[in-house]
């Protein structure tokens, strides 16, 4: 986290591992500023992701899979690693304002 | 006359069969199992093939030895099921199977046309798995006569079945290099999409120091894109590049393709269960045991033999009208080959992490976990034998399902 940070987030609790510790926080523009601070500028395609972590939240109460994501819309592995760098479902749980996908064992 | 159908009879789906045959009653109950092969494969022994530790002559016996006289076993493909009508297509002579009871036991298997690349060119040339024993016979041909070079052992992405095999493989190849006097020619690498050695952090510090004392390179979140086999590299997403002169590769591991063609599974194709009890989310009649749950715990025999005492009491519970008891705890354990005859043994569930201490084996331990000695490494190799002989009958094991706490650390 190098870039600057919006006045948005700080009154918002993040955990150790800067993921959200309530969802039900989250705004887009909060969304939009944790990306930025991630020296991330978001577009449609991001938002694809990022509604669909959203939504597969809201039914299952975990943040989706890589897998489940790719599957799921039309952004392709290929893509979603260009779109968030690292580890594509971490960072975008992170933007999303979710949790940290449970790891795999 | 009532049917308890089992899909598979791999490890899970023939201890189901030998345990329920003891419990149903013959003149109400019939128990019918399925699968497509008719050879039982013992999984873990495909790690010591590519070495000539073992050949596929000690991991191959037939399906058939394995199950009572009164279960019926139907050879043929599985070709669609079908929940809300309670019934099952076979591919073999178009038959219908209708069923009270069904247990899916369907596994996991490999899928290397996952990852672009990888089945083209190199393919059991200088690029192999040993998930399967065609794979890991095809390496110990190559292996038997490599003069040494760049071994490079990747997994795909996760979760896997086994998820120590491929470390366990990397200190058995240290080893064989050993062994051959070659070591020195040979410069071992493993990529992982996982942040370190292996998915539990405390698991993951000791068997990363395993990995640099013997120097073996370790390249982590490596997420591989593509086999590049014209060039003999692999190249990660993020356009990370690794050379190699043999490839060994753990390919997507996914649930059975039944699974997905009858609408049943995740993402992978694993079938959502509840995790404590074993019955499917959607169908109180359609009950899950071993790889082919959702279940997040280790993918592992060690696994389905925990859940089996749990799987037949809830089955036996329904069958009665009582409540499912929310009983599996997550538990899975596995002993490590290390190589120079050692081993480790981890144990850990749902909660609790691997745990230093000594394993409690009534008759059979003490066993070191997470330590390497001496004594590990026989408890695999004797596994095979109690694997053939007692745990496919469902017989009791030295082990308990419920993870015990006593003889760790904590
Ligand atoms: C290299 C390696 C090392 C391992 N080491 C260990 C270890 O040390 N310890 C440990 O505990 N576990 C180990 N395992 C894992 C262990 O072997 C598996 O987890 C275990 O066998 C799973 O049992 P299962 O019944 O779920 O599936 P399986 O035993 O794989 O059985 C699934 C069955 O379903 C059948 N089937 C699937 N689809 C269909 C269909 N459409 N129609 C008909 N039949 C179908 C298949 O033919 C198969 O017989 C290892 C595995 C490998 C590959």
């Amino acid at each position: 986290m190098t870039n600057q940070i919006s006045p948005l987030l700080q009154s918002v609790e993040f955990d150790a591992e800067g993921f959200m510790t309530d969802p039900n926080a989250w705004t887009p523009e909060i969304g939009s500023a944790i990306a930025q601070a991630l020296g991330i500028t978001l577009t449609d395609r991001h938002w694809l992701v990022i509604n669909f972590a959203r939504q597969e939240f809201a039914a299952t109460g975990q943040p989706p899979t890589l897998r489940k994501i790719t599957k799921s819309t039309p952004v392709d592995t290929k893509e979603i690693y260009q779109l968030f760098p690292g580890g594509p479902a971490k960072t975008a749980a992170r933007i999303a304002g979710l949790g940290k996908p449970t790891g795999c064992i | 006359m009532k049917t308890l159908l089992i899909l598979g009879a791999g490890t899970g789906g023939t201890m189901t069969a030998n345990q329920m045959a003891r419990h149903l009653d013959p003149t109400e109950w019939k128990i019918i199992i399925v699968d497509r092969d008719e050879n039982h494969y013992y999984q873990p022994g495909f790690l010591f093939i590519p070495f000539g530790i073992y050949t596929s002559g000690d991991v191959i016996k037939p399906k058939r030895n394995f199950l009572p006289p009164q279960v019926e076993m139907i050879f043929s493909d599985i070709e669609l099921i079908e929940p809300d009508e309670n019934r099952v297509r076979l591919t073999r002579q178009n038959r219908v199977i209708h069923y009270d009871y069904l247990v899916i036991a369907t596994g996991t298997h490999l899928v290397p046309e996952e990852t672009p690349g990888m089945v083209d060119g190199g393919w059991r040339k200088n690029v192999f798995d040993f998930y399967s024993v065609d794979g890991a016979t095809a390496l110990n041909r190559f292996l038997k006569f490599w003069k040494g070079g760049r071994m490079v052992v990747n997994v795909v992405e996760m979760p896997i079945k086994c998820p120590v095999a491929p470390l366990e493989f990397i200190f058995l190849a240290d080893w064989f290099f050993h062994q051959r006097g070659i070591r020195d020619k040979v410069e071992i690498i493993f990529a992982t999409p996982l942040p370190g050695a292996f998915t539990k952090p405390r698991a993951s510090a000791i068997l990363g120091n395993m990995l640099s004392e013997r120097q073996i390179r370790l390249e982590s979140e490596f997420n591989i894109m593509e086999v590049d086999a014209g060039n003999n590299l692999i190249r990660s997403y993020d356009n990370r590049e690794i050379p190699y002169d043999v490839l060994v590769t753990v390919p997507t591991n996914m649930g059975a393709d039944v699974i997905e063609r009858s609408g049943m599974g995740d993402e992978l194709n694993y079938v959502p269960v509840n995790k404590h009890t074993l019955q499917s989310q959607r169908w109180e009649n359609v009950w899950v045991i071993g790889d082919a749950s959702n279940a997040p715990t280790s993918k592992a025999g060690s696994v389905a033999h925990f859940q089996l005492e749990i799987l037949i009491e809830n089955l036996l519970r329904h069958m009665e009208g009582l409540d499912p008891l929310p009983k599996f705890d997550g538990h899975a354990n596995c002993f490590i080959e290390s190589g120079f005859e050692k081993g480790i043994l981890i144990d850990f569930n749902y909660d609790v992490e691997p745990l230093p201490g000594k394993f409690p084996l009534p008759g059979f331990g003490p066993f070191s976990l997470l330590k390497e000695s001496p004594v590990n490494h026989w408890g695999k190799m004797m596994f095979r034998w109690i694997y053939w002989n007692v745990l496919l009958k469902g017989e009791e094991m030295p082990f308990e399902s419920q993870m015990s706490m006593a003889g760790k650390w904590s």
